[in-house]
């Protein structure tokens, strides 16, 4: 078996922001009604959290279950685990009208840090980064200049970024140039 | 800037993250309708100068369609409401019936 490697070897840079890309996560995808309480309770006995509300993230050791859509959330686990997760998602959701897929190496996460990221972050997304508007443990899905992504601030002083594995190095360049010294805004 | 909120993420999404379907509420006709009616599905669009309903798709959010009431003259956004109607509902009309008295569209008024 090959070794697998993350989408640019934990590259890092420091600036505005440090920009770390994050290394390898387990990702899945699931697909399914939020609303149908056989769904909902097969994913958080899995996950060993509670469901997400809307545009928000709950975490709990090193598992978080993001809300992407009505119908759509990720769940964040060690990537070793994602596999075995899978299994164990099909398994409980059984015959409900729902979907579990590994995409651990589709997607690609980075995690910016500093005091500074609601500029950073600003610079690139059309989304209202104000600290009222966009608070520590919500998730949006938006573009970072012209690539889909989600931002998740875990607290105020850290983000993390996932979109697809195959504009990671499209994404690390935006976000350096955004961070690059001496460029902040400081209108947050 | 034209901001419409997305009524399955509850986001307010600035245009270049959504992308436009065109006219809402078209009924469509297939292979077994009448040529006239094929061709008003196929070609005859509204093109007003003020109240209008279109269909939008949050593309870079939760990749959902809804729709759209809005002003073509002004950008002043009515509302937005789901995709799983053929028609707008009530207090969609009502509001904007509230700002632009004697309205209509198509059939609608």
């Amino acid at each position: 078996m090959s070794e697998p490697v993350s989408a640019l070897n934990a590259a890092a840079f420091d600036g505005l922001a440090h920009v770390q890309e994050a290394g390898l996560h387990g990702m899945i995808t699931l697909r399914g009604d939020h609303a149908d309480a056989d769904f909902a309770q097969a994913v958080a006995d899995v996950a060993g959290v509670a469901m997400p509300d809307q545009r928000e993230v709950v975490s709990g050791g090193d598992t978080s279950l993001i809300w992407m859509s009505p119908d759509e959330l990720l769940l964040l686990c060690p990537y070793a685990e994602a596999g075995e997760t899978v299994t164990k998602l099909t398994e409980a959701l059984g015959d409900t009208h729902a979907l579990a897929v590994d995409v651990s190496d589709a997607r690609v996460v980075f995690t910016l840090t500093g005091t500074h990221i609601r500029d950073v972050i600003a610079k690139l997304a059309p989304v209202d980064m104000s600290p009222a508007a966009f608070r520590p443990g919500m998730v949006r899905r938006t573009r970072f200049a012209q690539v889909a992504a989600a931002v998740w601030l875990r607290d105020d002083e850290t983000a993390q970024i996932i979109c697809f594995r195959s504009v990671a190095p499209y994404m690390f360049a935006l976000l350096c140039n955004a961070a690059t010294p001496g460029t902040e805004v400081g209108i947050f | 800037m034209l901001i419409l909120e997305c009524p399955y993420c509850g986001v307010h999404a600035e245009e270049t993250e959504l992308h436009g379907g065109g006219e809402a509420h078209l009924t469509r006709h297939g292979p077994e309708s009448s040529d006239q009616d094929f061709e008003g599905y196929l070609f005859q669009r509204e093109n007003p100068r003020g109240v209008h309903f279109e269909r939008w798709r949050h593309v870079h959010g939760c990749g959902k369609w809804f729709h759209a009431a809005r002003c073509t003259a002004t950008l002043e956004v009515f509302g937005t409401y789901s995709a799983q109607t053929s028609e707008p509902p009530q207090h969609i009309r009502d509001r904007i019936s509230a700002k632009r008295p004697g309205w209509s569209w198509r059939e609608l008024a």
